[in-house]
């Protein structure tokens, strides 16, 4: 098995706070791997660093080997690395399907298509695509409604549906589950666990629901104060003192 | 039908209702009746409606689809006028390639001022518009004069070489024309007391506004159309999702250039005369009253908007204080003069008022325009008799 992300040495700084310090990870092909770590660890900050967001001060950002720095956040996304964030960044004024519908065309005619007399409704590959999704992830009912118009729960799987509907080699999800309930939050697992197996997508999972975090990763990076403390299989991170520290006593 | 759905294609049909029947329906009143003044079906006005029109669709490809607000469109206005008229002076008077090439020279303007006032969004691109719009207008009335005919404007004539055309054996400046038929060509028909003016230029306008607004729609309902309200919905979401944003909109922005290009072409077609006070900040502004008040986003509502300011500028600023005499000449005579007095600074010289206070009420109470206000209307009378039942 190859390197999906290998991410090297990655410093990020805000003003007089160190937010990233000297950040080393190595995602393998087709696992799921989970940074977890308490509140201002640095999380969200890392995964901006791969989507083009944010740039980090230094280091190095590989995907199968191709820096993801100095690129455009669509470059990356064409490259096979698409996001979820962690308060949905939705199309609001367009329909559900409309909304999976616009990354579903991304994936199949790339940044830009000048198709401006083709009818939408013709695109039946595209909106099958994205009504496949949609059902996958319980919104088949709902694609008619207008985005805004949603629950927030609703809202996060719908973000998600748009990471899913472009078949990612790495898809990037920041706290797929907050605000869902607990059915919610066990079908989202269930919907990611088969898709990692059927399809093979690597994925990082940010996420605070350590449920969540046991049912899916393979492995397991955990940050504290913009430091890699730790990174191990699932099994050995529950005993961890250095983890205990860092969620319990590490604010001293 | 035409690759619409059933819905679309009703709206087209309804707009096309609306411009071929537009002698008949525009002149209400008789002849000679005290309400005559109101008829707006006279050639002169209905080519206004259907250009602006025109103008406005295009406006709204851009405006209300992506959210950009050009505040410098009229400058595309102008350099299809200027476009049209040469082709006019120097190929031939027929109007085809007239029309063709404006909408060809706006497209080639738009691109350039486009690539560079989308650098930047919201009210900076809006600023950097106006400056090329407003910029453009001071070089057409100065320094660009041997093209523009600086402020006595562009116009054919006698002595023009029309290559294409048999050479001119004196007389008159031909005038505009469409193989043969000229454009000033009307039909009259009388009915009664009523008279219909059925324009030849008219229907050319009309006609070509009916492919523009049918291509409009075929955007609208397009997966580019939909990529350009995701840009007005989230533009830095579009980058997350692998889309390029910048081509998009630049692409809207040629689009709508084309559009005011061909809205100038048939100006010139109509009238051949072309000057820099066409591409002033007045007339683009004008185009995003047209784009508001008759609804954002909608497919009719700059049609409506565009009908309803060149509608009130016509008919409204026509009215004199003789007019209103003879109105209110019912009344007792003090009474009368006071009317007078209170309606005077709303008509005449005075129309801007008028439609300045149109305009804030529309958009205080009717967010949507026109359009979103007569559908909200349909859909609460609708809900009201549903419950009933």
């Amino acid at each position: 098995m190859g390197t999906a992300l290998e991410v090297k040495g990655v410093n990020k700084r805000f003003g007089g706070l160190q937010a990233l310090n000297d950040v080393n990870l190595n995602v393998e092909d087709g696992r799921i791997h989970a940074i977890i770590g308490p509140n201002g660890a640095g999380k969200s900050t890392l995964l901006n660093c791969f989507v083009g967001r944010l740039t980090p001060d230094s280091g190095s950002v590989l995907f199968h080997g191709k820096s993801l720095l100095g690129i455009q956040p669509h470059q990356i996304n064409q490259a096979g690395v698409s996001r979820v964030f962690q308060t949905p960044e939705i199309f609001t004024e367009l329909t559900v399907l409309e909304n999976v519908m616009i990354p579903a065309l991304a994936h199949r005619d790339g940044i830009f298509e000048f198709n401006a007399l083709k009818p939408l409704r013709k695109e039946t590959d595209i909106r099958k695509a994205a009504v496949d999704v949609l059902e996958d992830l319980g919104l088949g009912d709902k694609q008619e409604m207008t985005a805004a118009s949603m629950s927030r729960g609703d809202k996060r799987r719908l973000e998600m549906a748009m990471g899913l509907v472009q078949q990612p080699k790495l898809l990037l999800l920041d706290e797929p589950t907050a605000g869902m309930s607990r059915a919610d939050t066990n079908n989202t697992i269930d919907v990611l666990r088969h898709i990692g197996d059927s399809r093979g997508i690597t994925m990082i999972i940010i996420e605070h629901d350590m449920h969540v975090v046991f049912s899916l990763a393979d492995r397991i990076s955990v940050l504290a104060q913009g430091t890699v403390i730790v990174e191990d299989v699932p099994e050995n991170i529950k005993g961890n003192a250095k983890v205990q520290e860092a969620y319990l006593g590490g604010a001293h | 039908m035409l690759g619409l759905n059933g819905k679309d294609f009703l709206a087209w049909l309804f707009v096309l209702f609306l411009v071929a029947a537009a002698p008949i329906l525009l002149n209400p009143f008789p002849e000679g009746s005290a309400f005559a003044q109101f008829n707006a079906g006279y050639p002169d006005l209905m080519q206004r409606f259907v250009i602006f029109g025109i103008f406005a669709i295009g406006f709204n490809i851009l405006f209300g689809l992506t959210g950009y607000l050009s505040f410098g469109h009229a400058a595309f206005l102008g350099a299809g006028s200027y476009a049209g008229v040469w082709m006019l002076k120097l190929l031939t008077i027929n109007v085809i390639p007239a029309i063709i090439m404006s909408t060809l020279v706006a497209g080639l303007f738009s691109l350039a001022i486009g690539y560079i006032s989308l650098r930047r969004s919201g009210i900076y691109f809006s600023i950097l518009t106006l400056a090329f719009a407003q910029m453009s207008f001071a070089l057409a009335a100065s320094v660009l004069t041997p093209i523009t005919g600086g402020e006595t404007g562009l116009q054919t004539q006698l002595g023009d070489p029309r290559i294409l055309d048999a050479a001119a054996t004196g007389g008159n400046i031909p005038a505009p024309s469409l193989f043969g038929l000229e454009m000033g060509h009307s039909w009259k028909v009388s009915v009664g007391d009523w008279l219909w003016t059925f324009n030849a230029g008219y229907y050319l306008c009309a006609f070509i506004m009916l492919i523009a607004f049918y291509i409009a729609i075929r955007i609208f309902r397009s997966p580019f159309g939909m990529m350009l309200k995701a840009v007005k919905s989230n533009n830095q979401r579009l980058g997350y999702t692998g889309i390029n944003p910048r081509p998009y909109t630049l692409a809207a922005f040629v689009i709508s250039g084309m559009y005011a290009g061909l809205a100038g072409g048939l100006m010139v077609s109509m009238d051949p005369l072309a000057g820099a006070e066409r591409m002033q900040w007045t007339a683009s502004g004008e185009v995003v009253l047209m784009t508001i008040l008759g609804g954002i986003g909608t497919l009719i509502g700059p049609v409506l908007g565009a009908g309803l300011i060149k509608y009130s500028e016509n008919i409204f600023s026509k009215i004199n204080d003789n007019l209103l005499h003879t109105w209110f000449s019912f009344m007792p005579d003090g009474v009368e003069n006071f009317m007078v007095t209170i309606v005077h600074p709303f008509v005449g010289k005075g129309w801007h008022l008028t439609l300045g206070l149109m305009f804030m009420l529309v958009v205080i109470f009717l967010p949507g325009g026109l359009v979103g206000g007569l559908s909200g209307l349909y859909k609460r009378l609708f809900r009201r008799g549903s419950h009933a039942q």
